[in-house]
């Protein structure tokens, strides 16, 4: 069915967006780490996305995307009002949120912060202490720290040119934090591949619990293509069905990488096709 | 009836009409509908071939029951809506029926004309005449179907998926006035119909007609509603339906279990037929999904999927397609004629060939494939004698796709979440053989996800099966 776009708000002018969106029928049922797939006009790619917030009582759910082929450059032309075609959810197994003794990390990079946040709240809601580390490549590009600083009661920003916070990466910080608290019971991280690697590779010498949301390519998201399979502990399984959260220790990052260039030629002359014929009106 | 014997010899030497279709060079380069379908003169001709049985053997190797010889006597006689009426008594879906039944091992595999000649083209003979009465528009489809049912707004089924099985519980169910609602994951209805049959063997407009009688019919449709996620079964009967018909068939596909099957250009037939039928990649970049192209394709299995990949990818322009199979040409699964269109589209057949490992290059692109040659020995528990691998002696192929096209296995969607549901080993629902009941009241199920993957019409079967227990539950 289709769903309506209630809000939507500029994070990163022409680059990154955050969409409320009417689906009381997913808000109801929409769970911290789950996704929906859309499909956003008729002869539309479906593509996933992972859920950045929910409001069960108004019925939305939020998603936040990054500009990055035509599926999501369309997505950006759509205003407040209008409608995306097809919206499906919510997917995937659900965040395993339980209470901890220790504080839980939740670690986020660029876009994956809003799908990160929505697990930190997750963490918040069962009465965990939720530190927030996020990263990016300069201080415009932070997304979701105000958002994370209400219920986070620390929120550790690194940026790679340092223009804002600890300049370096996220596992830099991570590694302090660990360091500095040996209580500390879970490690989740949503982000680019080489990040969410990073941070394996990280607290693999503390022996923490660390926890990826992965984004393999999809095509249903319902278990039935298995474009999305990875690698875990030696073992196959399929991101819609069986995750998209694993065990960061156990999963093949080198495959899941390299799985993603998959359709990168394809995707970047559908990409071209629509700037052609797309005038952009985000200047006027 | 001695009278008749001579003329029923007669009809049993006359030869089967064929049915005209594209050129085999043509057809590789389009998505069209590959057979073209009778013409009234020809569907005529064949339907003189009917020597009318008064115990028609047909009719038991047709899962939905159709009255073979009434729908054929209709055509004779003239009558096509008749005809229609005769063949939508016990079939939703006609038209895809008459394109995708395996018709030699069902109807025409019974008929008493193939013990010494060639059977009666019953499929051809179903399609001419589903395809005659749609192209009426959906009004005219209504009141040709059930006339003047009483609706029966106090009584509602749900089912989810809208494949095969579903859509026939929706059709018997709506035809009896009770109000059937389906609840699919996916933006289109029609299940396997759309994503894993292609345009050149099943094409849309023809299930998008089928599903719009229904829906004249007054069944309501919702799409991008996942069963099991979206909605539970249990949601459905605390919102007050009747029963609940669960037919989201066997998606989850398998894979070989050999190295290199995480490379690209290695996909699952599933995601392959989906990019290009749900997503139709074959438009690319018009529309938005793309779909790979190899030049050297190689597909595994040798069941209707494996040919329908093979095909595709012949279509998206692969220089060479080959069916790599463990077996022989008489052990392939798939329908005759499917075998025989692949065949004349120059898809290679490479029998007795198990793929031991597929090689990639340091990117990790599939780049070559490395089979090991088999031979047959004894027959397993399934009639099939079973290949056995030849000691050493393996061959390298270049190829830079494959297709795995080995069978599928039960999602897991349902089963999560739907406690006290019965599964068998497999992930499969258990169900009462002879009313598709679960271990739930009032919930049932049928097609793949009860029986693992089969035929369409077997899954129609069981809808048709469920769909009657649910009747007699509901309106005695």
């Amino acid at each position: 069915m289709p769903s309506r776009i209630l809000k939507k708000r500029s994070l990163i002018p022409g680059q990154t967006s955050e969409l409320v969106l009417d689906a009381p029928h997913i808000a109801a049922k929409a769970k911290p780490g789950n996704f929906v797939i859309l499909r956003v006009c008729e002869n539309g790619e479906r593509i996933p996305l992972t859920i950045a917030d929910t409001d069960k009582k108004a019925g939305t759910i939020t998603i936040v995307y990054l500009v990055l082929g035509k599926t999501t450059a369309h997505l950006e032309t759509l205003k407040e009002g209008e409608e995306i075609l097809d919206l499906c959810g919510p997917l995937g197994k659900d965040t395993d949120i339980h209470k901890l003794s220790g504080p839980v990390i939740c670690v986020g990079g660029g876009t994956g912060i809003a799908a990160m946040h929505h697990i930190a709240k997750g963490h918040h809601m069962v009465g965990n202490h939720v530190v927030a580390i996020i990263g990016a490549r300069n201080k415009d590009l932070l997304l979701f720290e105000n958002e994370l600083k209400r219920f986070c009661p620390e929120v550790l920003v690194s940026t790679d040119d340092g223009s804002y916070g600890h300049k370096g990466l996220v596992t830099e910080l991570l590694e302090q934090r660990l360091k500095a608290d040996p209580t500390v019971g879970e490690v989740v991280a949503v982000g680019p591949v080489p990040m969410m690697a990073a941070v394996a590779r990280t607290t693999k010498p503390f022996g923490v619990k660390t926890t990826v949301s992965l984004n393999s390519i999809m095509v249903d998201g319902i278990g039935m293509c298995g474009a999305c399979r990875v690698s875990v502990g030696g073992k196959t399984q399929f991101a819609c069905v069986d995750g998209p959260e694993f065990d960061g220790q156990l999963v093949d990052f080198k495959e899941l990488s390299s799985r993603l260039s998959a359709f990168k030629v394809m995707e970047q002359i559908s990409y071209e096709e629509f700037k052609k014929s797309h005038v952009c009106k985000c200047s006027s | 009836m001695s009278a008749n014997a001579p003329a029923d010899k007669k009809k049993g030497k006359t030869p089967r009409t064929p049915m005209p279709e594209q050129p085999a060079k043509v057809r590789v380069t389009n998505f069209s509908e590959v057979a073209l379908g009778y013409t009234p003169e020809l569907a005529l001709k064949e339907a003189h071939r009917c020597i009318q049985c008064k115990k028609p053997l047909c009719v038991k190797g047709c899962p939905v029951e159709i009255n073979i010889p009434g729908f054929i006597k209709k055509i004779v006689e003239g009558d096509l809506d008749a005809s229609y009426k005769v063949l939508r008594d016990t079939n939703s879906l006609p038209a895809v029926c008459g394109r995708v039944c395996p018709q030699e091992t069902q109807c025409e595999g019974n008929c008493i004309l193939g013990k010494k000649g060639e059977p009666v083209a019953i499929g051809r003979l179903e399609r001419f005449v589903a395809d005659t009465f749609m192209a009426k528009d959906s009004c005219e489809q209504l009141t040709g179907a059930q006339a003047c049912v009483m609706e029966r707004e106090d009584l509602k089924v749900a089912c989810i998926g809208a494949g095969p099985a579903s859509l026939t519980v929706a059709g018997y169910l709506s035809a009896l006035g009770i109000k059937v609602h389906v609840y699919e994951a996916l933006h289109e209805l029609g299940g396997v119909l759309v994503y894993g049959i292609p345009e050149f063997r099943l094409p849309k407009a023809i299930v998008r007609k089928e599903i719009d009688a229904m829906r004249a019919q007054g069944v309501e449709f919702h799409t991008n509603w996942v069963g099991g996620k979206t909605i539970t079964v249990q949601d459905l009967l605390d919102q007050g339906f009747n029963a609940v018909f669960i037919g989201v068939g066997a998606g989850l596909p398998k894979f070989l279990r050999v190295p290199g099957e995480n490379l690209i250009g290695v996909f699952s037939a599933n995601e392959y037929l989906t990019r290009v039928n749900l997503g139709r990649a074959f438009n690319f970049p018009k529309t938005d999904t793309p779909a790979y192209t190899g030049k050297n394709v190689a597909v595994f299995g040798a069941g209707n999927v494996a040919m329908d990949a093979a095909r595709t990818a012949k279509r998206l322009g692969a220089d060479r397609v080959m069916i790599v199979y463990r077996r022989t040409e008489k052990e392939m699964p798939a329908r005759l004629e499917e075998l025989h269109h692949a065949k004349e589209e120059g898809i290679e057949l490479m029998c007795l060939n198990a793929p031991v490992e597929l090689v990639g290059d340091e990117k990790g692109w599939l780049k070559s494939l490395t089979v090991q040659k088999m031979m047959l020995g004894e027959p397993d528990e399934s009639g099939r004698c079973s290949p056995i691998a030849c000691d050493g002696q393996f061959c390298d192929i270049p190829c830079d796709m494959a297709v795995i096209a080995v069978g599928t296995g039960s999602n897991p969607l349902i089963g999560q979440t739907t406690p006290g549901l019965e599964l068998n080993k497999w992930g499969y629902i258990v169900v009462n053989e002879e009313t598709g009941e679960t271990s739930i009241p009032g919930v049932f199920a049928g097609g793949d996800i009860v029986t693992g993957a089969a035929t369409v019409i077997s899954a129609m079967g069981a809808g048709r099966r469920a769909a009657k227990e649910i009747a007699r539950k509901l309106l005695s």
